[in-house]
């Protein structure tokens, strides 16, 4: 008979999912589904308000990345003014970026995955988390702990405050950098430097350990989506679009951020609050692509900074063509930091980050915006339209999770095929399942710009739908 | 010359004129008492009811700001009990209209969140009424955002009292009531209004703002109000 495991709450993410695992009569596994169960519509709710509040309100969707959506509604904005604005302001609002890609990152790796790579898929989970990991690997958590401080202490000195900082405003930033606050951040540079080389070398010291993980996390082929500068190195904060196949060859390049919607379409299904977005020229679901850390470098020819481009360098050995197990998202993330240290670090160097002006001041002179950044989970984008008044419209937001929603239940369905067997869950099955979601370090909040709880629940079903284990996480 | 008279405010003895408010006699003696809807300048209205006071011998509280000092007068600014009947008021004020400071642009520059940190709002006990209003954003310069208006009037004194243009006022009655420019038509459309913007630097909250002022951005100065007034009367 078959039958349906369910996983809810998904723990050590960021949102509320629950995953099901649908077993044949044979007790195999034949389909998984990743269910985001919150709803939030900001994209309704936003209708009405002045466009300039965009940037604070849809900070308000993520408390981790809240920089992220305050930049790419900023850039929305910019757009709605007609201004470029000025280069100061674009230098700080890209070091404002760094520090949030650091922290974001330190936090997905450190806190919320390190556990499993260090204490193992089958550890204890009453363990298996970062306080576990500060009893066994002291150093690892510190360093962990270290630089997510630094990339939040980067965003305070800059913006004011480290969780929702409204100081990206439209036409550029409402205040200058002090020269107090660079020096301090550059100061802090240097072990930032460290804690990343040390993260490295730990992450590829473990990968033999992993190799089934690897084999089975997510590895399949699937375009990759990302911005890239105009030469095609890694870029986060502007860019034009990338798209390439699972041979790293560039399918589209160069693609103008703001006609996203003629390159990616929205499908809807009835089972999960998640849209599932596809690369439009190869439909769907076979339009299934990638976003974040992994397509990023899988995108970009090369970073652009000496210490990244030669962890990209070793990053690229990995594979013959693009890296396609999501298990690399991890090591993607890391080569990122050390990528953003050298940004802030080459931004904050140069005598204009201290220049006074750093907003350009006019009205509405466009009804249409579309602003898209590079978020630490993907390629994040804003599209407002206004009224004569400046009042919004209409709103849509493409969030980094949403684009990964195909390709994170293609890769369940891989992980549950792999690890599950039978109608009986055992507890590291259960946490590979999870895992493979954890590479893609999902923020839901962000993603179905909802509200809710948080965790993850796995329940196994039979064919006619009925539960008959479930294994629940709060 | 007023007459002079002696009242006691909170167990102290003060000389007052005879036609002061406890609570100008009371601010003039650095007696705290916390307002919404008077500013100094224009004239009092008695409608937020927060300088509510005790006075011995008067069976309800009075509100101080429009109520004149007299002779032997014994007056509490302070207990428990309008303590609890302030922070009931800013409770209802909050969840009548839509008051989120996360992103209003007064958020950090706004009474009504000053009075709910100093009363110690922490939560609001009624049900949010959340009232979907559409902004005013017809007017050049500034955007009138009546979700988050408490009904303080402010504008429409300093509009009708100072600028003299009484292009602000009240319309509708009770939790109906509605601030509007000119006969309820948009404020960029007003054939009174002069854009002096008095208006906005007496608002309270974030309900009247500069166009383009993003979060906390918005800050008043309404201390030329009471200048201008007495430039004013001193014309008359």
């Amino acid at each position: 008979m078959s039958k349906t495991i369910t996983i809810d709450p998904v723990t050590r993410i960021e949102g509320h999912s629950k995953i099901t695992i649908h077993l044949n009569d044979e007790g195999e596994v034949e389909d998984a589904r990743f269910h985001v169960t919150q709803f939030r519509g900001f994209e309704k709710f936003t209708e009405g308000r002045p466009f300039y509040e965009m940037p604070s309100i849809t900070a308000r969707i993520c408390g981790i990345c809240p920089v992220s959506h305050l930049l790419a509604s900023a850039k929305a904005c910019d757009e709605l003014l007609a201004v470029r604005i000025p280069p100061a302001a674009e230098r700080l609002r890209r070091v404002l970026h760094m520090g949030q890609t650091i922290q974001s990152h330190a936090l997905s790796f450190f806190h919320l995955s390190a556990p499993d790579i260090l204490l193992g898929m089958d550890a204890d989970p009453a363990r298996r988390h970062i306080l576990g990991l500060a009893e066994s690997h002291p150093e690892i958590a510190r360093d962990g702990v270290w630089l997510r401080m630094f990339g939040q202490q980067i965003i305070e000195w800059l913006a004011g405050k480290r969780v929702h900082p409204a100081w990206a405003v439209p036409g550029g930033v409402s205040s200058p950098l002090t020269a107090d606050a660079r020096d301090r951040i550059l100061e802090m540079i240097p072990r930032g430097f460290d804690i990343a080389q040390r993260a490295i070398d730990l992450f590829r010291s473990a990968i033999d350990q992993f190799q089934k993980e690897i084999d089975v996390f997510a590895n399949f082929p699937t375009h990759f989506l990302s911005l890239t500068t105009r030469e095609g190195g890694l870029e986060l904060y502007d860019g034009n679009l990338r798209v390439t196949d699972p041979q790293r060859r560039v399918v589209a390049d160069q693609l103008d951020p703001s006609c996203y919607d003629e390159h990616i379409g929205e499908a809807v299904e009835p089972w999960t609050y998640l849209k599932m977005p596809y690369y439009k020229p190869l439909g769907y679901p076979g339009g299934i692509y990638r976003v974040g850390p992994l397509a990023r470098l899988n995108n970009a020819d090369r970073c652009g900074t000496p210490r990244a481009d030669e962890a990209l360098e070793d990053f690229r050995k990995l594979a013959n063509g693009a890296v396609l197990s999501s298990f690399h998202y991890h090591y993607a993330r890391l080569v990122e930091i050390v990528f953003a240290l050298e940004q802030v670090e080459k931004l904050l160097n140069d005598p204009d980050s201290l220049n006074p002006r750093v907003r350009a001041d006019a009205g509405p002179n466009r009804q249409e915006g579309i602003g898209v950044a590079e978020a630490p989970r993907g390629t994040l984008i804003h599209h407002y339209r206004i009224n004569d008044e400046g009042l919004i419209t209409w709103a849509n937001l493409i969030i980094a999770t949403g684009h990964n929603n195909l390709a994170m239940n293609r890769g369940i369905v891989q992980t549950a095929k792999a690890f599950v067997n039978g109608s009986r869950l055992t507890e590291g099955s259960l946490n590979r399942v999870e895992a493979v979601i954890r590479c893609y370090d999902p923020c839901l909040s962000c993603s179905t710009h909802a509200l809710g709880q948080m965790a993850l629940r796995i329940q196994l079903l039979d064919t006619r739908g009925r539960v008959i284990d479930e294994k629940c996480r709060d | 010359m007023n007459e002079q008279l002696r009242l006691t405010i909170d167990d102290r003895e003060i000389t007052a004129q005879a036609n002061q408010t406890i609570l100008e006699v009371a601010r003039e003696n650095e007696i705290p008492i916390p307002t919404l809807c008077f500013l100094e300048g224009l004239s009092g209205a008695g409608s937020c009811r927060l300088c509510l006071v005790e006075v011995r011998g008067v069976p309800r509280f009075l509100s101080s700001c429009v109520t004149r000092v007299s002779e032997g007068m014994n007056v509490t600014t302070d207990s428990p009990k309008l303590a609890s009947y302030r922070r009931m008021i800013l409770e209802l004020l909050l969840a009548e209209r839509n008051h989120i400071c996360a992103f209003c642009v007064s958020s950090g520059n706004c009474e009504l969140q000053d009075l709910a940190q100093e009363l110690g709002v922490t939560h609001v006990n009624y049900p949010y009424r959340f009232p979907s209003y559409d902004v005013d954003a017809s007017h050049e310069r500034f955007v009138y955002d009546p979700n988050r208006c408490v009904m303080c009037t402010r504008c429409a004194r300093a509009c009708g009292e100072v600028e003299g243009a009484h292009t602000w006022d009240v319309m509708g009655r009770g939790v109906h009531s509605f601030m509007i420019t000119d006969l309820n038509q948009a404020w960029g459309d007003s054939s009174t209004c002069t854009s002096c913007g008095k208006c906005v630097q007496a608002c309270p909250t974030g309900a009247l703002a500069e166009k383009g002022r993003s979060t906390g951005e918005m800050k008043r100065s309404a201390g030329f109000l009471s200048k201008l007034s007495s430039m004013r009367n001193c014309g008359r």
